[in-house]
This record gives structure tokens, C-alpha cells and sequence, in this order.
């Protein structure tokens, strides 16, 4: 077990600590210029002298991301029950569903740039991330809600269940675990999503992360830039490693997928 | 007479002729099974006196107003979600039948099948057997006068099998219960029941219809007498002369 243990976290370290360790000693070695790739210890600097910058930037990425993830799930949940209540609905919406799905974030970005007026550029990085985060929760929620087992509904049937019923104690159970299938596929496309937008939008008033790698990469600071990359990163992992804590906590009694070692 | 199917039809919607003017009568506290090949249309008819689906044609008449049924699935269905106890209070929930007394009635309905002690488990923690008890309880739960069984045991190894047929006849007899059970297992019909209902391969039709009159009381001992033999013989007869004849 704490073999294990060790394994998993102890060589993925090893591998970060060796990368990092080749990297700096192959800048000085062959001398390469730091605005084309700076060391890390010069990223690190440029973090620590940057830092209040990067926190504020970094705070309005993360707030972007978490409120196009909340409206992501709650309207991707809101269109797969209505989708789950009636075929017709779902073969006259889903082709649309698809459709935001599979257009590029980038080129509809200018459109909603101009519709929500280009003083909020902010709003407009919500939306798009928004339409990015949406299809995975919608997807996954609408196989979960159809997919309650034909004997369960039967029993639902006998006993007279009206659809609030059967949707609340069978159909969204039964649906949890591809919601948070949906919801960690999501968790990060809002993330990515809210990037995008940014670079889409260019500058104005969206100041997030991408802002400043832009502007980095514009005055050739490097080191901030991969400084501003780092950040991303981290808030990534950070949200897929809360996004699969939940679902362990919300599966581990009953669910194949958590169950214990035996 | 507490029910009768008077030559009821059902033809899915994909054309499929489940059933063929299928008539039958079930008495106040038989433990009628209906045997047959796989997919000879005896679920389609137990669903049918459930009232989960109508007939195409005929007629399903209860002799007073429609008791109260219990329905237990091929393979326990329970929810995987919920522990025992929660399962077993569903259809007290879906009814809001005995909000007060909810509690003791499922303390009871699991007192009764001997899992009270498993109340705060969850499915994925039991045996094929146990889940299949705790879907008896839930059947139980909500004082169900008839029970409505499509093949239950089918999944379970046999001495477990052979266990809850003896419990089940217990619990029959103890709550005075009329069982309609459903089973492609002519031994285990014959072992059961009162009268075994013996149906065609599909379109289904009723073939025979054999009363098991002797002895109410069963054992293990029932299993290797001749009056058993003879009847698994007799339906098995009437199950084979059907088949040969297509």
C-alpha cells in the first residue's frame, strides 16, 4: 500500500525534479537567450517580483471559470431533463446543442464580442466559456437520466410515481455518476474555454491570465509568461483533483467505479 | 375467484403476438406459477395483472376492488444508490402511505425476510440471495395481499434457490398471501405451487392447467417423494407435447 504510495506521487516528482534540473542546466549550458526560454529559476523570480499581478489576473481567471462552470451545469442539467421528458424535444434541440458545440469558440468570439459591446469583455469570456463547458453536462446528463434501469421504472409505474418523483428518486440518482463524468470533462473545457475567450477578445477590460501572457509575450517576458502558464496549470489540476474528490465522495457506497480494493 | 384473464391478447407495437386469448382465474390465496419456455409471454402476463400494460384485446377483472400487489423483479432491481432500508420504504415514499408508522413497517417487512440486522447496507454489499429478500420486503412493505414474482430465483445458485422456495412457502402460508409466480423451472413450479399454469412457446397460450392439490405442508422431503415426481413428470409431459408440435 505505501509502496504504492510511493510509485504514485514519488515518480512523477522524480520525472518533474530531472526535467526541471536538465532545463536550467541546458539554458546555461548553451547559453539560450531568455526571452526565448528562460530558465526556471528566472521563471521563478519573475513570479515571486510579478506576484501581486499574477494574483489578480489569476482571480479573475478562476472567477470566470467557476461561474461558466456553474451556468454550465446548471443549464446543461436544465436541457437534458427536458430532453429526458420527451423524445420530440430532444430530436428538435439536440442538432443545435451539437452545433454550438462543434463551432470553434474562437470565430464566434468576435460575434459576442460585438453583441455584449466590447466595454464587457469580461461577460463576453463568460459566454463563450459558457458554450464551451455546456455539451459534455448536457451529453452525459441525457444518457444518465435514460439510462435508470426498465424494472426500476416498472416498480415506479406500480406504485403510481408521478414524473417529479421518478425524476428525483430514480432518474437523477440513477444519473449521477455520467453527470460527474460530464462535470470533470466540463471543469476543465471552462478553464480552457475562458483562455481562449480571452485571447479571442484581445485586451480591453478581460484581464485574466491570458492578458498577461499576451502582454508578456508583447515586451518579451518571457519568464512572466510561462510564469502566467504555470498558474493555468495549477488551476487545471486543481480543478479536476476537486471535480474527482466530489465524485468519489458522492459514488463510494454504491457505485462499481468506487468500489474498494478488495 | 379473485382474478381472471378472459382470453386476453397482447401484440407489441412492433407486431410481435405475446399472448393468444390467454384465459386463467386465480382464487383468494393460491400460489398459482406459470411455467414455460424463455419468452413464451408469461411475464407479458404477469405484467399484465400488475396493470403495467393493457391488453390488445380481452379483459384482466379483479373480483372486488384491485388489492394491493407487490411485484418482485428478475434480478432483485433494487437501487444501488440507497441502503436496504431506504430501498424497502420506496413504495411507502412514492404512496405516502403510513408516513407515521413507516419506520416500523420497514423494520417489519425486513424482520420478516431475517435481514432486519442488514437495514443500514447497501445492495452492492449483499448476496444474490439477500437482495432478493430485500426485494420480497419491499413487495412486503406496503401490506401487499397478492405478490406477483417474475422469475425471482432464476439467478441464484441452486441451495440458495432451494432455501428461499422454502421460505417463500412460509411466508405464504404465515401471511396468507396469493402468489402469482412466474418460472421457466418445472421443479421449482411444482414444488410451490397449488396449480401450475403451463404456457406454449410464444405466441402464448395456456396449455395446461394442473392442480398440486397434496400436501400443503412441504419439505425438502416433498422433492424425492413419487406424488412429485409424478406431477414434474405430468407438466413436463404437457410442456413437451407442445414443443414437438410447432
Amino acid at each position: 500500500m505505501i509502496h504504492e504510495r510511493i510509485w504514485a506521487y514519488g515518480l512523477p516528482t522524480l520525472v518533474a525534479v530531472a526535467t526541471l534540473g536538465f532545463w536550467e542546466w541546458i539554458v546555461y549550458a548553451l547559453d539560450i537567450k531568455p526571452f526565448v526560454l528562460p530558465a526556471p529559476s528566472a521563471i521563478v523570480s519573475a513570479a515571486i517580483g510579478d506576484w501581486n499581478a499574477l494574483m489578480s489576473a489569476a482571480w479573475v481567471t478562476i472567477r470566470v471559470t467557476i461561474m461558466a462552470f456553474v451556468w454550465a451545469l446548471v443549464f446543461g442539467i436544465a436541457f437534458a431533463i427536458l430532453f429526458a421528458q420527451s423524445r420530440t424535444i430532444e430530436s428538435a434541440l439536440f442538432p443545435y446543442a451539437v452545433t454550438l458545440q462543434v463551432t470553434p469558440v474562437v470565430a464566434i468570439a468576435p460575434l459576442i464580442l460585438i453583441w455584449v459591446g466590447p466595454d464587457n469583455a469580461e461577460r463576453a469570456v463568460l459566454i463563450l466559456a459558457t458554450t464551451v463547458a455546456f455539451f459534455p453536462i448536457l451529453a452525459n446528463a441525457t444518457l444518465g437520466l435514460r439510462s435508470a434501469d426498465r424494472q426500476l421504472h416498472e416498480l415506479f409505474d406500480l406504485y403510481g410515481a408521478n414524473r417529479w418523483q421518478r425524476l428525483i428518486r430514480l432518474q437523477f440518482p440513477a444519473a449521477l455518476p455520467n453527470i460527474l463524468t460530464g462535470m470533470k470533462i466540463s471543469g476543465g473545457l471552462a478553464l480552457i474555454g475562458a483562455v481562449v475567450a480571452e485571447f479571442a477578445a484581445g485586451s480591453g477590460t478581460s484581464t485574466g491570465l491570458a492578458w498577461v501572457i499576451l502582454q508578456a509575450g508583447f515586451n518579451l517576458k518571457i519568464a512572466k509568461a510561462f510564469a502566467a502558464l504555470a498558474l493555468l496549470s495549477a488551476i487545471g489540476i486543481a480543478i479536476y483533483a476537486s471535480l474527482s474528490l466530489l465524485e468519489r465522495q458522492a459514488l463510494k457506497h454504491w457505485h462499481e467505479s468506487a468500489r474498494p480494493d478488495e | 375467484m379473485l382474478l381472471s384473464l378472459d382470453n386476453v391478447t397482447k401484440t407489441f407495437p412492433n407486431g410481435t403476438l405475446a399472448l393468444d386469448r390467454v384465459s386463467f382465474a386465480v382464487n383468494e390465496g393460491e400460489f398459482v406459477s406459470l411455467v414455460g419456455p424463455s419468452g413464451c409471454g408469461k411475464s407479458t402476463a404477469l405484467r399484465l395483472v400488475a396493470g403495467l400494460i393493457e391488453p390488445s384485446a380481452g379483459k384482466v377483472a379483479w373480483d372486488r376492488a384491485k388489492p394491493r400487489l407487490g411485484f418482485v423483479f428478475q434480478d432483485a432491481a433494487l437501487m444501488p444508490w440507497a441502503t436496504v432500508a431506504k430501498n424497502v420504504r420506496l413504495p411507502l415514499e412514492l404512496t405516502k402511505a403510513g408516513d407515521a408508522e413507516a419506520d416500523s413497517r420497514v423494520n417489519d417487512a425486513l424482520e420478516l425476510v431475517g435481514l432486519a440486522k442488514f437495514a443500514a447496507a447497501y445492495p452492492r454489499e449483499l448476496s444474490g440471495g439477500m437482495r432478493m429478500r430485500v426485494s420480497i420486503a419491499r413487495a412486503l412493505a406496503m401490506d401487499a395481499s397478492v405478490l406477483l414474482m417474475d422469475e425471482p430465483f432464476a439467478a441464484l445458485d441452486e441451495l440458495t434457490r432451494d432455501r428461499l422456495n422454502d421460505e417463500l412457502r412460509e411466508l405464504w402460508a404465515a401471511k396468507k398471501l396469493t402468489i402469482v409466480f412466474v418460472t421457466h423451472s418445472v421443479y421449482e413450479s411444482v414444488y410451490l405451487s397449488s396449480r401450475v399454469i403451463a404456457m406454449s412457446p410464444r405466441p402464448g397460450r395456456v396449455i395446461a392447467d394442473i392442480a398440486m392439490a397434496e400436501p400443503k405442508i412441504r419439505d425438502r422431503d416433498f422433492r424425492i417423494t413419487a406424488p412429485y415426481g409424478e406431477r414434474c413428470r405430468q407438466v413436463r409431459a404437457a410442456l413437451q407435447r407442445e414443443a414437438a408440435t410447432p
